[in-house]
C-alpha cells in the first residue's frame, strides 16, 4: 500500500433545496487531513445530501466545496477523484471482484497488468484476496461491501465517502466491518466522511462526530464530547439515551428531586425546566425498603446488555433509566424498592413540556 | 404418515407431469401441423412426387430475393435505431427524470393501441414528402417500423432495467471516473444484455412479418412479395414462407443461446475449496 497523507476538505455554507424543502441549510464543515468525520442524524436531516454534494452526484444551490485547496463545486463526479461506498450493494454484477476493483483504474487508463496487480493488492488490504474471482452474487453482503471499499480506495482518491455502508448488514458483521473500515482508513490515511444514522457506529470509529438536524450541523466534536457534553437538547436526545426529569433552575444549577446539578450553560433564567440526564449518571444507592423520598422507587425492568445492565425504575410520577455494572444490577431484580442517586455532572436543560417517559 | 404424505406428493407430481406433457404436445401439434403442411405442399410436385423444385426457384425470382434482402436490412436498421433511441432514453429517465417515466411509457405503448392501417393513413403524407425530398428507398420504412416495435421493445428493456439498480451502479461508476458513455457502454448495457437481445428479437420478428404498412405505402418487403408471388406461384410462395419461418426460428435459437451463454468461468482452486463458506463472513 502506498502511503498517502490525507487532504483538507472544506464544505462552505452549502445549500441544497428540493422544491420547497431545504435539505441543506448553510452547512459548513472542515475535515482535517486524514480525519474520519461521521455525520449523524435522523432520516431527512441532510447528511446524505451533504455527502452526495461532496461526491458531485448532486449540484449545490449555494456554497463551495474545496478539496485540498481546489474549488471543486462545479466539477462532475467523474472528475473529482473521490472514492465512495454506497448503502446499496453497488458491485457491478457482470464483473468479478478484481475486475470491479480494477474498473476505476481502467477509467484512468492504467495498463492491464498493473491494473490487475493493484486490484489484487487492494483486495488483500480488505482481506478478500482469495475471493478475487467471485461475482457479487457469489459473495455475502459484508464481503460485497469490503470489495466496494477496496474498489473505492483503488483509485487512490483524495477523499473517501461512506454512505451508510453497513446498514444492510446484520449486527455482528456490522461491528466487525466497522472496525475493518477504521483500520483500513488509518492505514491509508485518507480523509473520510462517513454518513450514518447509527450513533453507536459514529461514536465508535469517528475522530469527530457531526450531529445534524434539519439541514444544519447541531454539534461537531470528538465522540466523547458529543456524548458527555451535548451542545443542544436535540443532540442529547439523539446521541445516547437520556432521562428527561423535571426540575427547577436556580442560580446556575438545576434542582432535580432534591439533588442540585450544575448546568452546562449556567447563564439561564431561573424557573422550571427539564434536565437531560444520562442513564449512567443515575446509580442505585441502596435498597429503598419502606423509605419514602423523591428518588425512591420500584425496579420494573432490568435489561441485561452484557457487562452493564439497564434498570428501569418507577418513581411514581415518572420512570428513570439507570445504567449499572451487571454485578450490582443483579442485586436489584424487578419488584425491589431502590433508592437512586444522581451524579452531579453538568447537565443540559430543556424548557419544553416534559415527555412522559425516559427517551 | 410420512410414507402416505410422500405418496400423495408423488401422485401430485405425476399428475403435473402428465398435464405438462399434454399441454406441450397440444401446443406442438397446433404449431407444427401447419408448418408440416406447408413443407409438404412446397415439396410436392405436380404429379405428387417429392421435389425441391419450388425451393430452387426462389432464386429465380429477383424481386423476391430483393425483398428478402430489404426485409433483413430493415430488421437490422430498425433494431439498431430502436436500441440507440430507447436504451439511453430509458436509462436517463430512470436516473434524472423519474417523474417523466409514466409519460415515456405512455408514449412508447401508444402504437400498440393504433391499428396499423390507421398508422398508414397518418404516415402516408410523410412518406410522400420523404419520397420526393429525401429518398424513396424501401429502407425509409425503418422509421415507421421503429414506431411499430416501440411498445414491445419498451416492455422488454423496462424489465431488464428493472432487474438492476441503475442509479447506484451508474453513480458508483461515475465516482470511479467513468463518463456517461462509459457508464452506458461498460456498466448498463452488459447488465441488460438479455433484455437487449429480447428487444432485438422482437423487433426482428415484427419487421420480418410486417405486411400492412409496407403494402399500403407501396413498398415491396418480404411479406408483400410473398403475397404477390402466392398469386403467381403458390409453391414458391409457400417455400419462401417456410424459409422465413425457419430463419426466424434459427435467429431465435441463436439469440437465446447467446443470452443463456454462461458467464466467463473464473476457476479459482482456493475459492472453490472454500465454497461452503461463501455466505459466511471472513
Amino acid at each position: 500500500m502506498t502511503d498517502r497523507s490525507g487532504v483538507e476538505v472544506r464544505l462552505e455554507n452549502l445549500v441544497r433545496r428540493y422544491g420547497t424543502v431545504t435539505a441543506l441549510d448553510g452547512l459548513s464543515l472542515t475535515l482535517a487531513p486524514g480525519e474520519l468525520v461521521a455525520l449523524l442524524g435522523p432520516s431527512g436531516c441532510g447528511k446524505t445530501t451533504a455527502l452526495r454534494l461532496l461526491a458531485g452526484l448532486e449540484e449545490a444551490d449555494g456554497g463551495r466545496i474545496v478539496i485540498a485547496g481546489n474549488d471543486v463545486t462545479g466539477l462532475p463526479a467523474n472528475r473529482r477523484n473521490i472514492g465512495m461506498v454506497f448503502q446499496a450493494y453497488s458491485l457491478f454484477p457482470h464483473m468479478v471482484a478484481w475486475e470491479n476493483v480494477a474498473f476505476g483504474l481502467q477509467m484512468r487508463h492504467v495498463n492491464a497488468v498493473e491494473r490487475k496487480k493493484r486490484a489484487l493488492d487492494m483486495l488483500d488490504l480488505v482481506g478478500l484476496a482469495r475471493f478475487a474471482n467471485r461475482y457479487a452474487s457469489q459473495m455475502s453482503g459484508g464481503q460485497q461491501q469490503r470489495v466496494a471499499l477496496a474498489r473505492a480506495l483503488a483509485i487512490q482518491p483524495q477523499v473517501l465517502l461512506l454512505d451508510e455502508p453497513l446498514s444492510a448488514l446484520d449486527a455482528k458483521v456490522r461491528s466487525r466491518l466497522r472496525d475493518e473500515i477504521r483500520r483500513v482508513q488509518l492505514e491509508v490515511g485518507i480523509t473520510t466522511l462517513f454518513v450514518t444514522h447509527d450513533q453507536e457506529e459514529a461514536l465508535a470509529i469517528a475522530d469527530r462526530v457531526g450531529v445534524m438536524q434539519s439541514g444544519k450541523l447541531e454539534q461537531l466534536g470528538p465522540p466523547t464530547l458529543v456524548y458527555s457534553r451535548p451542545a443542544t437538547p436535540f443532540v442529547a436526545d439523539f446521541v445516547g439515551l437520556t432521562n428527561r426529569m423535571q426540575g427547577t433552575v436556580r442560580g446556575g444549577s438545576v434542582e432535580v428531586r432534591g439533588t442540585s446539578i450544575p448546568l452546562v450553560q449556567p447563564d439561564v433564567s431561573d424557573g422550571p425546566a427539564i434536565a437531560l440526564i444520562r442513564p449512567e449518571a443515575v446509580s442505585i444507592d441502596g435498597n429503598g425498603g419502606t423509605d419514602e423520598g423523591p428518588l425512591v422507587g420500584t425496579v420494573i425492568a432490568v435489561a441485561f446488555l452484557g457487562a452493564v445492565s439497564r434498570v428501569t425504575v418507577d418513581l411514581g410520577d415518572t420512570t428513570v433509566l439507570a445504567q449499572l455494572p451487571t454485578s450490582s444490577a443483579s442485586q436489584h431484580p424487578a419488584g425491589t424498592r431502590v433508592r437512586l442517586a444522581l451524579r452531579t455532572d453538568p447537565v443540559l436543560i430543556q424548557r419544553e413540556e416534559p415527555a412522559p417517559t425516559a427517551s | 404418515m410420512a410414507v402416505a404424505a410422500r405418496s400423495i406428493h408423488g401422485t401430485r407430481r405425476l399428475k403435473l407431469q402428465v398435464f405438462r406433457t399434454v399441454v406441450f404436445v397440444a401446443a406442438a401439434v397446433f404449431f407444427l401441423v401447419p408448418i408440416g403442411a406447408m413443407v409438404e405442399f412446397s415439396t410436392r410436385g405436380n404429379s405428387g412426387q417429392r421435389t425441391l423444385e419450388y425451393w430452387k426457384e426462389i432464386l429465380a425470382y429477383p424481386d423476391m430475393v430483393q425483398a428478402i434482402v430489404a426485409s433483413l436490412e430493415l430488421a437490422a436498421i430498425t433494431s439498431v435505431v430502436m436500441l440507440v433511441l430507447l436504451v439511453p432514453t430509458m436509462v436517463w429517465v430512470r436516473l434524472k427524470l423519474p417523474r417523466l417515466s409514466r409519460i415515456v411509457e405512455f408514449v412508447c405503448l401508444l402504437p400498440l393501441t393504433i391499428p396499423a392501417i390507421v398508422l398508414v393513413v397518418g404516415l402516408f403524407p410523410m412518406y410522400i414528402w420523404l419520397g420526393t425530398n429525401v429518398s424513396d428507398s424501401i429502407l425509409t420504412l425503418a422509421l415507421a417500423y421503429v414506431v411499430l416495435v416501440l411498445p414491445y421493445c419498451y416492455r422488454a428493456l423496462d424489465a431488464g432495467l428493472g432487474g438492476i439498480d441503475v442509479k447506484t451502479l451508474s453513480e458508483a461508476a461515475r465516482s470511479l471516473g467513468a463518463n456517461w458513455l462509459d457508464v452506458m457502454w461498460r456498466i448498463i448495457v452488459p447488465n441488460i444484455s438479455n433484455a437487449i437481445l429480447n428487444a432485438t428479437l422482437l423487433s426482428v420478428a415484427l419487421v420480418l412479418g410486417e405486411y400492412t404498412i409496407a403494402n399500403n405505402l407501396l413498398y415491396n418487403n418480404l411479406q408483400v412479395e410473398l403475397v404477390h408471388l402466392g398469386r403467381a406461384n403458390a409453391g414458391v410462395s409457400i417455400a419462401v414462407a417456410v424459409a422465413s419461418l425457419l430463419f426466424a426460428f434459427v435467429l431465435l435459437v441463436v439469440l437465446a443461446f447467446i443470452g443463456a451463454r454462461p458467464r466467463r468461468m473464473h476457476r479459482d482452486p482456493v475459492a472453490m475449496l472454500a465454497s461452503p463458506a461463501v455466505s459466511s463472513q471472513k
